[in-house]
Formats: structure tokens, C-alpha cells, sequence
């Protein structure tokens, strides 16, 4: 359960950016406002952003605070519905026919067999169908993990999904959410989703957070870092983000960088440090390379002595 | 961000009023030409009783998430925002942008000229086309062309058949045959009809999917008289095909593929020609290539995808990083298609210091300055090596093997 003291569910914007502080997640107001809203008005929340600024953070630290299960679904090019929202335990179909045939009242039975085979038993539940039909006291809360993967056939699935909360298995009937899930989708725009599902839920864009925002971001999501440290990284990263590489750093490069300092026993920024863990916050050679000829030791400088 | 310019004594808002406001805000914004379904303006008249709507910060917010789908729009709608609800222009220097500015030339010489082409135009007699034999066009440079013969152009284009390359999917299909993977599913039900034995037993197999296209087109000035043509064939290829994506490169990156998305190719160009706003500007070609690297092609865009360039390689930044860019849209595209229209002149050579950094990294060379050239280049695309996958090679295509 919740370790704050912000009750769930939040009754303004104020107590969504309070909540999600009390677990670690700092949201600015527009993020709030949009998160406020999805729980609000029971809408999934579709986040783009680049890489790295928290989307996917977003969901899981809505579920510590909710109290309520992460359910995720990362998503793929291929991915069906037989991944995604339900499938029959085949091999356990096969041997339960098998078993009937050996005690020999298959025959005789043929249709009742037919739908013990099809029954809740014999139902694996994926993602979709788990967060639809769960029984839980606190909604689970959906991740759809980098949406833009999948491709059409899924989304348009999803849009049916998520348009009633409900899923039929032809087999059994329709599950319906009670209490819907909270749905958070993340996508990284290698491809627009489809308007469809836009339309059918509410849109934010993602913002790499302020200097100071991620001051204390990197201070409250690592663990021995000196306020010093945290600040000098996070100069030394608003930099970087200035210098037009391929993949400027985002927020979860700051909190490993920090957090590798850390380890290598640094309460601050020095050249020989930073040298040594650039591989933590600059994923590409060229990046690294343009850092150093830009010259990495004015950069440390600079964010050791602002 | 969060609190735009603070902007004098905001006006005193009757909460009863709220919806009609509302209304009346969402139809600012269609006017402003932002898409709205009237789904979105439910949404937002609930989200508004919500929140705390006298809080013009709140109110901002909660009109952004609900009414806004891209992030294209965030700045049409900060801007529509600043003049409904308070009454003022909101300063624009804060808000993000999407578009990227490339730096300008130093020269604006380029685009001295683009007034003169419609004058061109008129003092040509406007014949009919009609009985011109398609093969009299097939040929002709599109620098010569008259308003009449472009005209023509769009029933030509659209005879076109630009399939595209396919690649094997990770979706499977049932399958007829004997092998494959086994699919479990089909033999269950099928052993019901056997006494539960499930002799049998049903098969899948991959499937195929088209590769995604994308089409990047130089508007520069030196492109000028093509590069109106070339759209032409953009927007058939995007008729023709799903999965295809486009942009104009100039002075900056824009994205063409919604303005493209339209049946009427004239609503097609006038689409674009209110999108791109540089038109026959300079040419830094390699940076505004970056652009797309940064932006749109290394995030995914590009992954697996044939990337046809239509531009003539003249750029005025420097070769280094022309080829820089090339080598990264290289690494993560399956195929790079340059289709250059100087390349049909007579003694052509790819000197021009961007195009002979860029030849390095591209798959086909083709011309482009004509209807039989673009015809060719269709073919180019569709060849783009389909038995690399029928021997299950997959190209540099990353996207499939990373959840294995």
C-alpha cells in the first residue's frame, strides 16, 4: 500500500503532483494535470516523449502509489491477441482430452467436453483481458509500453479495447471492467498511432523536466549521491543536451551517471571520473567523441564552479 | 513553460458560462486549423468541471492534454489560448516547436527567383493537352514543362504502381501446408473431431510485410523546377502504398505526410505549400538529413525502411557532415534510393560536393528530372532486393530480432 499520505484517488492536480512526489516521481503541472484527468474522466493516457524522460515511470509509480498492480504490455511488431489478450493452455487442452478418451467417456460426451476444454480452467489470461477482468480491490494500472512497435492490426484492437473495457472470448462471454484500469501508453513516435485512438484518449507530451526539477529528481532517485554531485551532474547534462548530439542525455541517463559516480567513490565532478563513466550518459561513440573535442574538462569546469 | 508570460488581470470567468466558452474556444482552434473531434469537446467541457477551471493554468492544461493530438499543435494552441482566454498574445519564444530551424545561408540569392515562375507560365499558350501522346511527357524534362503539361501530370503519376519492397513480418498466418510452427490452437479443434487425438495438426507460417517508404524531397531553390513535380509523385506514392512517410527538406525539416494523405492531389499541394514555409530557400542538405536522423529516422522511422531521396545534391554545408549524416541514415535504413534529376544532363557528374559525400552510402543512383525517370525509380523502390528475404536474411532491419 501507499507509503504517503495522499489519498487515492486524488482529488485535484495539486494532490496528483503531491502523490506521485511523496513516490519519487516529480511531475510538472501539465503532467498532473493530464494524469489527474486520465484518472478523473477514466481515459487512458497516451505520452510521447523522447527517450528517457520518465514515461514509462509515469505508470509504475501510479501503481505504488495507487496501491494497485503494474500490469505491462510491452508492445512489438507481430504482437496478437493470443499475446496480448488471452489464449488456451493448448498443451493442457490436448492432455485433458486425452485423459478423457482414456477413461472413455468422450464419445458420449463430446459436447460437454467441449466446453470443459473451453472454460476459465483452461484460460491463460494475458495483459488486456488480466487489467479488464481483474477482481482487485485498487484498479490495476495498464502500461502499454512503446505503442508505436505494434502495428495497425493490434491498435485497432486495442481501440476496441479500451473504448469499453471490455473483452469477449467467444467461448465464455464478455469481461467487463467494473472498475477500469488505469491506462497509461507510451509512445516513442517511430509512427503516429492512429487518430482512432488518439481520439479515445487524452495526449501529453513529455518535457525533459528543468534544472532544478532534475536536481531533485537525481537526488531523490539515487542513493548516496551528494547534493553537490547532483547538481554538477545535472549542469554537466544541460549541457551536453546543448551540444546537438545524436542522442542528448535524458533523465534517466543523469540518474545513472550520478549514480555510477557515486560508485566510483566521487562526492563530486572531475574530469578523470567523468572520462571514465561518459559510457553511462553518452550511448553513441560520435556523441562521445563530439564531447571530448568540444572538450570534456571546460564542461566539468564550468558545472563544477557555476 | 508552465506559466506563459503572466499576462495583466486575467478576466473574471462565470463558471455557469463555462461550457459555452468552451465551445466557442474549440472553434478558435478549428479556425486556427487545428482538427477537433466534437468527441475531444465533450471531453473537455467534463474535463473543465473537473479540475479547477477559474485557474487559467489548470484551464490550460486541461484543454492541451484533451483537445490536442500532436504535438505539432502545442504551439497553434498556446497561441489561441493567449487570444480566447486572456485577451493577449502570448509570447511564442517560450513555447516548443517542432519544426527544426536549420541555420540559414548566408546568401539569400536562391530564392530571388521564386516570383518569376508564374510569369513564365502565362506567356506559354495554354494548348490542350489532351491528345499529347503520353510518350511526347514520358521524356520531357519537368524544368520545361508548362502549367498546362503539370496539370497533366497527376493522371500520369497515378499510373504509377509503386509497390515497395516486403520484408517477413513477425505476424504469423495460418498455413496450408505441413510445416511451419505448429499451431496449437487449430489442432485442439480439430482433435475434437478425432476423439481428442489430434492427428490432425495445423501449421503457421511468417507473413510478409511491405517495408515502410520513406520520402524525403529537397525544396531548395536549385531544385525549383522540380521540385513541384516531384510532389506529384510524393503524393501518388503515398496513395499508392500505406506505410509510407514524407518530408521536405529546405531551410528546415517538415513533415508531409498528413498533408499528403488526401485523394485530391491539387488539395495535396496546396496542403503542403501552407505547411512548408521555405519553399526554395537555401540548402543545407547534410544538416537538414541530420534533422531527419535526429528527429524521425534513428528513433525508428527509418529502421528496416527503404529512404528514397529526391534532390539534385547541392548543398552548401560542409561535405563532412554530409556524410556523416548519410552513414547514420545508412546504418539503420535497409536500402537508400537517391534520385537525382541533374543526372540526366548531358556530361553529368556527382561533383557537387554534397551529392559526391552522400554517393558512398547510397544503394541506387537514379535520375529524376522526368515521367519515365520517376518511373524507373518506382521500380527501383519495388526491386529493393525482395530475395534477401525469401532466404530469410533480414537486412540491417533491427526492429523484428529485439524482443526475441
Amino acid at each position: 500500500m501507499s507509503t504517503g499520505n495522499t489519498a487515492f484517488p486524488p482529488a485535484s492536480v495539486a494532490d496528483v503532483a503531491a502523490g506521485l512526489a511523496e513516490h519519487d516521481y516529480l511531475a510538472d503541472e501539465a503532467l498532473a494535470t493530464a494524469i489527474f484527468l486520465a484518472i478523473d474522466l477514466q481515459r487512458p493516457l497516451l505520452l510521447e516523449g523522447e527517450a528517457g524522460v520518465g514515461k514509462t515511470e509515469v505508470a509504475k509509480t501510479l501503481a505504488r502509489w495507487s496501491g494497485g498492480r503494474l500490469i505491462r504490455l510491452q508492445c512489438y511488431e507481430g504482437l496478437d491477441a493470443g499475446q496480448a489478450v488471452y489464449e488456451w493452455d493448448y498443451s493442457r487442452q490436448l492432455l485433458h482430452l486425452r485423459t478423457r478418451e482414456a477413461v472413455g467417456d468422450l464419445a458420449a460426451n463430446a459436447d460437454a467436453v467441449e466446453d470443459e476444454l473451453y472454460s476459465d480452467k483452461f484460460l491463460v489470461r494475458r495483459p488486456l483481458l488480466d487489467a479488464v477482468a481483474h477482481d482487485d480491490e485498487v484498479p490495476p494500472v495498464l502500461l502499454i509500453d512503446e505503442v508505436d512497435r505494434a502495428d495497425d492490426e493490434f491498435e485497432a484492437f486495442l481501440l476496441e479495447v479500451l473504448s469499453e473495457y471490455a473483452i469477449t472470448v467467444p467461448e465464455l462471454g464478455t469481461f467487463r471492467a467494473e472498475r477500469p484500469p488505469i491506462v497509461i501508453i507510451t509512445s516513442n513516435r517511430t509512427r503516429d498511432v492512429h487518430d482512432a485512438l488518439k481520439r479515445r484518449a487524452l495526449y501529453h507530451w513529455v518535457e525533459h523536466p528543468g534544472f532544478e526539477r532534475e536536481v531533485e529528481i537525481i537526488r531523490r532517485r539515487t542513493h548516496g549521491v551528494t547534493d553537490d554531485l547532483a547538481g554538477q551532474v545535472a549542469r554537466a547534462v544541460a549541457e551536453f543536451r546543448g551540444l546537438g548530439l545524436y542522442k542528448p542525455p535524458g533523465v534517466a541517463e543523469s540518474i545513472d551517471w550520478a549514480q555510477a559516480l557515486h560508485r566510483l567513490e566521487q562526492r563530486g565532478l572531475t574530469v578523470e571520473a567523468a572520462d571514465a563513466s561518459l559510457g553511462t550518459v553518452l550511448k553513441y561513440r560520435e556523441d562521445q567523441q563530439r564531447v571530448r573535442d568540444h572538450g570534456l574538462a571546460g564542461v566539468i569546469a564550468a558545472a563544477v564552479d557555476a | 513553460m508552465s506559466d506563459p508570460t503572466t499576462p495583466p488581470a486575467p478576466r473574471r470567468i462565470d463558471r455557469s458560462k463555462l461550457p459555452i466558452l468552451a465551445v466557442g474556444f474549440v472553434q478558435a482552434l478549428r479556425d486556427a486549423g487545428v482538427e477537433v473531434p466534437i468527441g475531444a469537446t465533450l471531453l473537455y467541457v467534463r474535463a473543465l468541471a473537473a479540475v479547477n477551471s477559474l485557474d487559467r493554468s489548470e484551464r490550460y492544461w486541461c484543454g492541451r492534454t484533451t483537445l490536442i493530438t500532436r504535438s505539432e499543435d502545442f504551439m497553434t494552441y498556446h497561441k489561441v489560448f493567449g487570444r480566447y482566454w486572456v485577451g493577449a498574445e502570448f509570447d511564442d519564444a517560450e513555447e516548443i516547436s517542432t519544426s527544426t530551424t536549420i541555420a540559414l545561408d548566408q546568401e539569400d540569392d536562391d530564392g530571388s527567383n521564386s516570383g518569376d515562375g508564374d510569369q513564365d507560365d502565362d506567356t506559354q499558350p495554354d494548348v490542350t493537352m489532351r491528345y499529347s501522346a503520353v510518350e511526347v511527357l514520358r521524356d520531357k524534362d519537368f524544368a520545361d514543362y508548362t502549367k498546362a503539361e503539370l496539370a497533366e501530370l497527376n493522371h500520369l503519376m497515378a499510373q504509377i504502381r509503386i509497390g515497395g519492397a516486403r520484408r517477413a513480418s513477425r505476424r504469423l498466418r495460418n498455413s496450408p501446408l505441413r510445416r511451419g510452427r505448429p499451431d496449437l490452437r487449430r489442432t485442439v479443434r480439430r482433435a475434437l473431431a478425432n476423439d481428442g487425438e489430434p492427428i490432425d495438426r495445423a501449421f503457421r507460417r511468417q507473413s510478409e510485410q511491405e517495408r515502410r517508404v520513406v520520402l524525403l524531397l529537397d525544396i531548395s531553390g536549385s531544385m525549383e523546377a522540380y521540385s513541384r513535380a516531384l510532389l506529384r509523385f510524393v503524393h501518388a506514392t503515398v496513395l499508392a502504398r500505406g506505410r509510407v512517410e514524407a518530408f521536405a527538406l529546405g531551410t528546415r525539416l517538415t513533415r508531409l505526410t498528413r498533408e499528403m494523405a488526401t485523394l485530391d492531389p491539387d488539395r495535396a499541394l496546396t496542403n503542403a505549400g501552407e505547411a512548408v514555409d521555405d519553399w526554395s530557400g537555401g540548402t543545407r542538405l547534410g544538416e537538414s538529413i541530420g534533422a531527419f536522423n535526429d528527429e524521425w529516422a534513428v528513433r525508428g522511422m527509418a529502421r528496416g525502411a527503404v529512404v528514397v531521396i529526391l534532390s539534385d545534391g547541392w548543398d552548401r554545408g560542409e561535405p563532412e557532415v554530409m556524410a556523416e549524416q548519410m552513414a547514420r541514415l545508412d546504418r539503420v535504413a535497409y536500402r537508400i534510393v537517391w534520385s537525382n534529376p541533374l543526372k540526366a544532363s548531358e556530361g553529368y557528374a556527382p561533383l557537387a560536393r554534397g551529392m559526391a559525400a552522400a554517393l558512398p552510402f547510397v544503394d541506387e543512383f537514379v535520375e529524376g528530372h522526368s515521367l519515365g525517370a520517376l518511373e524507373a525509380l518506382a521500380e527501383a523502390i519495388n526491386r529493393s532486393a525482395t530475395d534477401r528475404v525469401a532466404s530469410g536474411y533480414e537486412g540491417h532491419s533491427g526492429r523484428g530480432r529485439r524482443l526475441a
